[in-house]
């Protein structure tokens, strides 16, 4: 064999067949772990990468294929035998304990795994501020986990994963929601993992990302196994090829709005304490406006201010022209204003409802009929576009939101919002979590919005994502605007710096 | 304000509501505050508090039990009846582990079903309770048996605290409180210090973070079944002890009053959350206004009513309050709406 100077993989999974009903998540799928090695599991939103990884921690039965640890044969693994063998999962959803405290979680599966009969608080207290002072984290120990934001979630199932002496650690999108320091502690902690020979998995759709932390790389579209190899032979472009199996154009493509005299959206002297000051800026009907800025540096707040989730204490903010008072989430909507929230993952969407029932439930009103009754025609027209336009990958729009992967369960989201028409459209990291071809999809949708004569605001850290399609960009930095950026200002480097500086 | 005082299920709200309760009772009818009083209630809420442990534990692991009660005098009926035919006096504890096994065995039936089949907890043990006492009167018995043991009687009769006052009432504390506090200690401790507690809290949680996270979650459900079978009938026995009869009729149709105990002392009908201090707190408040609408004459139909209307209050302060902490959330499930 051409691989036989390789040591055994830790884990190996072979010609994995997996299907829901009719779909085939997973259609002989191979992949293999070697000790110290991180490998990178890539691919388009619904491609199984999940489904694998579940595969993996037992969670779900394979329909057929192998799984070998150590090299030898598991017959039926369960989530148990998958743990007591060494392997850790993060997951996409987290699988935490909304009602534990932080330290319970962190500590918990640790404790099943040892088979422990009695529990301590007191001791699970220390041992997950152990492992919180090792990753550098502040994490309140004694706080609900459902009281937490989605990047203190996130941060607590990595520390779960980690707690455990794992050999195997399986990343399934571990940085959606975390920040540059923070990935970058992860990623120190990646390598101290890899020196200790553990063999990880890692899922991202941030290419860079996957690439600069990964060894080897497994590459599945449509469930199908596409190519696996060794990380320094791919880049941005190859894995984007094999990923899509296309070219992705992320070039800057926009179109200048003709700037009217009239402002669409006019936004003065904006106050909240300890969260922003002094935001003042103007946006256009056709204009794509960029808000930039660290995690924590206001950008979200001003968004939630402008959307009445946290109204802001002073300033005034104009549509048309006409001044709106936005004390809460219904005056905004009233007055034309749609918002993608940040964390969307878990919020927002009825998982048991279809497709269709969760893009329309937002927009019911403007589907009445003369006699206040629902057009159901009209609805199904409109769920049905958006359901095409969003390509969102499930069996019908009927199919419900929970048997749809991460990536497209967002896709639902946005669709809801835009069923709704708003004159301004806010959209939080609207391509978080979603993959490189989608993502150019989603930009393409945004500008057709534009087109279309709506202002479009994009919060994002993604400096490739706003030079694609921002006319401006807003820099914030601790709650003021500090910069704004246009035209040819418009490039990474610079978005990069003006965050930081 | 209010915040320090809550705890994390509401039990010093509920503690105060209490005192405020007997205060106001106190001074509209002085009789009501005194160790009569007092050693009454907690005899009343012998049986209620062990039932309402089942039910806590039941509903911390996101499930629902309203069989118990059928399960309960199933056990102590056909216990009672075994001693009786057999014409043999086995004592109190001999009956009550008699009477536990075959509460064990019901509540298998019930975990079996439950967590083999996945089906809803309301229905199956709405289910299981006809069954349940189907079956009782149909093949163990449908007499009512005057008079059970004579180990139970002398029981029935055993005050830890007698006083006996010429002027007053006297006033007389049950034996059977002392099982009672020790099972209550139990069941706190298994819930806080146990992996199985702490697994009926994650199951409540999350059940398929449970599974995920290793949890042999079918066998704790059932688990979970079999203990409040055994609570059960270990209640039943003591209802049948301080009742010095034996009636298959009885006790069924009680259940309201101790899930309501227990949803007021802060346990979320939704899982995951509950305490055994909020649950001895809700029995308390339950037994004491069963107790002072009855001093004050008020009739059964509206004690029923009474209770009927603090549980609605109890679920509906819980819903308030999970809407306020998921506001957020809430907010974006509103989102264009
Ligand atoms: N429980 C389920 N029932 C039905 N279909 C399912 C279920 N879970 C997953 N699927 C389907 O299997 C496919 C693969 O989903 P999976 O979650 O593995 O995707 P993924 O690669 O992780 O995507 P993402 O990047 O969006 O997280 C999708 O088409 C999804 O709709
Ligand atoms: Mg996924």
């Amino acid at each position: 064999m051409a691989k036989a100077y390789r040591a055994l993989p830790v884990l190996e999974v072979k010609n994995i067949v997996k299907t829901y009903g009719g779909v085939k998540a997973l259609d002989e799928v191979s992949m293999a772990l070697t000790a110290g090695n991180v490998h990178c599991l890539a691919g388009e939103n619904g491609c199984g990468k999940s489904t694998l990884i579940k595969i993996i921690s037992g969670v779900e039965q394979p329909d057929s294929g192998s799984i070998y640890i150590d090299g030898k044969l598991q017959e039926k693994l369960s989530p148990f035998s998958s743990i007591m063998a060494g392997i850790q999962v993060i997951y996409q959803d987290f699988s935490l304990f909304p009602n534990l405290s932080v330290a319970e979680n962190i500590t918990i599966t640790s404790q099943v795994a040892i088979r422990a009969k009695l529990f301590s608080a007191s001791k699970a207290k220390i041992a997950a501020a152990t492992i919180i002072k090792e990753l550098g984290l502040t994490l309140d120990l004694s706080a609900k986990v459902e009281a937490l934001s989605v990047a203190d979630k996130q941060l607590t199932a990595i520390c779960r994963a980690l707690i455990n002496d794992a050999r195997v650690i399986v990343m399934d999108e571990p940085t959606t929601a975390l920040t540059h320091t923070e990935v970058d502690y992860l990623f120190d902690v990646v390598r101290k993992l890899r020196e200790r020979g553990v063999a990880l998995v890692f899922v991202s759709h941030k290419l860079e990302e996957s690439l600069q932390v990964s060894q080897d790389v497994t590459i599945l579209r449509n469930g199908k196994h596409i190519i696996s190899g060794i990380a320094s032979e791919f880049d941005r472009k190859s894995l984007t090829q094999y990923i899509t199996g296309r070219d992705v154009s992320e070039a800057r493509e926009i179109t200048s709005p003709v700037m009217t005299a009239k402002p669409l959206m006019e936004v003065s002297h904006l106050c909240s304490s300890g969260a922003f000051n002094d935001v003042s800026f103007t946006l256009h009907s056709g204009e794509i406006l960029g808000i930039t800025g660290l995690l924590g540096s206001g950008r979200t707040e001003i968004a939630e201010a402008l959307f009445g989730v946290r109204p802001a204490e002073s300033g005034t903010i104009e549509i048309d022209g006409q001044a709106i008072r936005v004390r809460t989430i219904r005056d905004a909507i009233k007055a034309g204003i749609g918002y993608l929230p940040e964390d969307r993952l878990t919020q927002g969407l009825f998982l048991d409802k279809s497709v269709g029932d969760n893009i329309i439930a937002g927009s019911l009103d403007k589907h009445r009929s003369a006699f206040g009754l629902l057009d159901g025609e009209g609805i199904s027209k409109t769920t049905q576009s958006m359901f095409d336009r969003l390509k969102i990958k499930a069996k019908s729009v009927s199919a419900p939101v929970r048997s749809l992967s991460g990536g497209n369960a967002q896709r639902v989201v946005l669709g809801k919002l835009l069923a709704n028409q708003p004159k301004v459209l806010i959209l939080n990291g609207p391509t978080v979590g979603v993959d490189i071809g989608s993502k150019e999809q989603i930009l393409e949708i945004l500008r057709n919005e534009a087109n279309l004569g709506r202002g479009v605001i994009v919060i994002s850290d993604d400096s490739l994502e706003l030079v694609s399609v921002c006319n401006r960009v807003l820099v914030v930095r601790q709650g003021e605007i500090v910069d704004t950026l246009t035209g040819s200002q418009i490039t990474a480097t610079n978005i990069q710096e003006m965050t930081t500086a | 304000m209010l915040a320090g005082l809550r705890g994390s299920n509401n039990e010093g709200v509920l503690a105060l509501v209490l005192v405020v309760i007997v205060v106001a009772i106190s001074i509209l009818n002085p009789v009501f505050f005194s160790l009569t009083t007092m050693f009454s209630i907690m005899r009343g809420s012998i049986v209620p508090l062990i039932f309402a442990l089942g039910v806590l534990i039941v509903i911390i692991s996101g499930g629902i039990d309203v069989s118990f009660a059928a399960i309960a005098i199933f056990s102590a009926y056909t216990a009672v009846k075994i001693a009786q035919d057999g014409n043999f006096d086995p004592g109190l504890i001999v009956i009550t582990l008699m009477a536990a096994c075959f509460g064990a065995l019901l509540g298998l039936v019930n975990g079996a079903v439950i967590a083999n089949f996945r089906l809803p907890t309301l229905i199956v043990t709405l289910g299981t309770q006809g069954l349940f006492r189907g079956v009782l009167i149909a093949y163990v018995g449908s007499k009512y048996i005057a008079n059970p043991p004579m180990s139970l009687d002398e029981v029935a009769k055993t005050n830890i605290i007698s006083i006996v006052n010429e002027q007053e009432r006297g006033a007389f504390l049950h034996v059977l409180v002392v099982p009672v506090i020790i099972l209550t200690i139990l069941v706190a401790w298994m819930l806080k210090r146990t992996m199985f507690g702490r697994a009926i809290f994650a199951i409540g949680g999350d059940d398929e973070a449970a599974r995920r996270a290793g949890f042999p979650v079918v066998r704790i459900q059932m688990m979970v079944y079999i203990l409040v079978g055994v609570l059960a009938a270990v209640a039943g026995v003591f209802h049948v002890t301080l009742g010095r009869n034996a009636n298959p009729q009885d006790l069924v149709g009680n259940e309201l009053d101790v899930i309501a105990a227990v949803v007021l002392g802060g346990a979320s009908v939704f899982g995951g959350r509950g305490s055994v201090l909020g649950t001895v707190l809700g029995v308390l408040l339950i037994q004491v206004i069963n107790n002072s609408l009855l001093l004050a004459g008020v009739p059964t139909a509206w004690q029923r009513a009474a209770v009927g209307v603090l549980l609605i209050v109890g679920v509906g302060i819980q819903a308030l309050s999970a809407k306020r902490k998921t506001k957020r959330s809430f907010v974006t499930a509103q989102l264009g709406a």
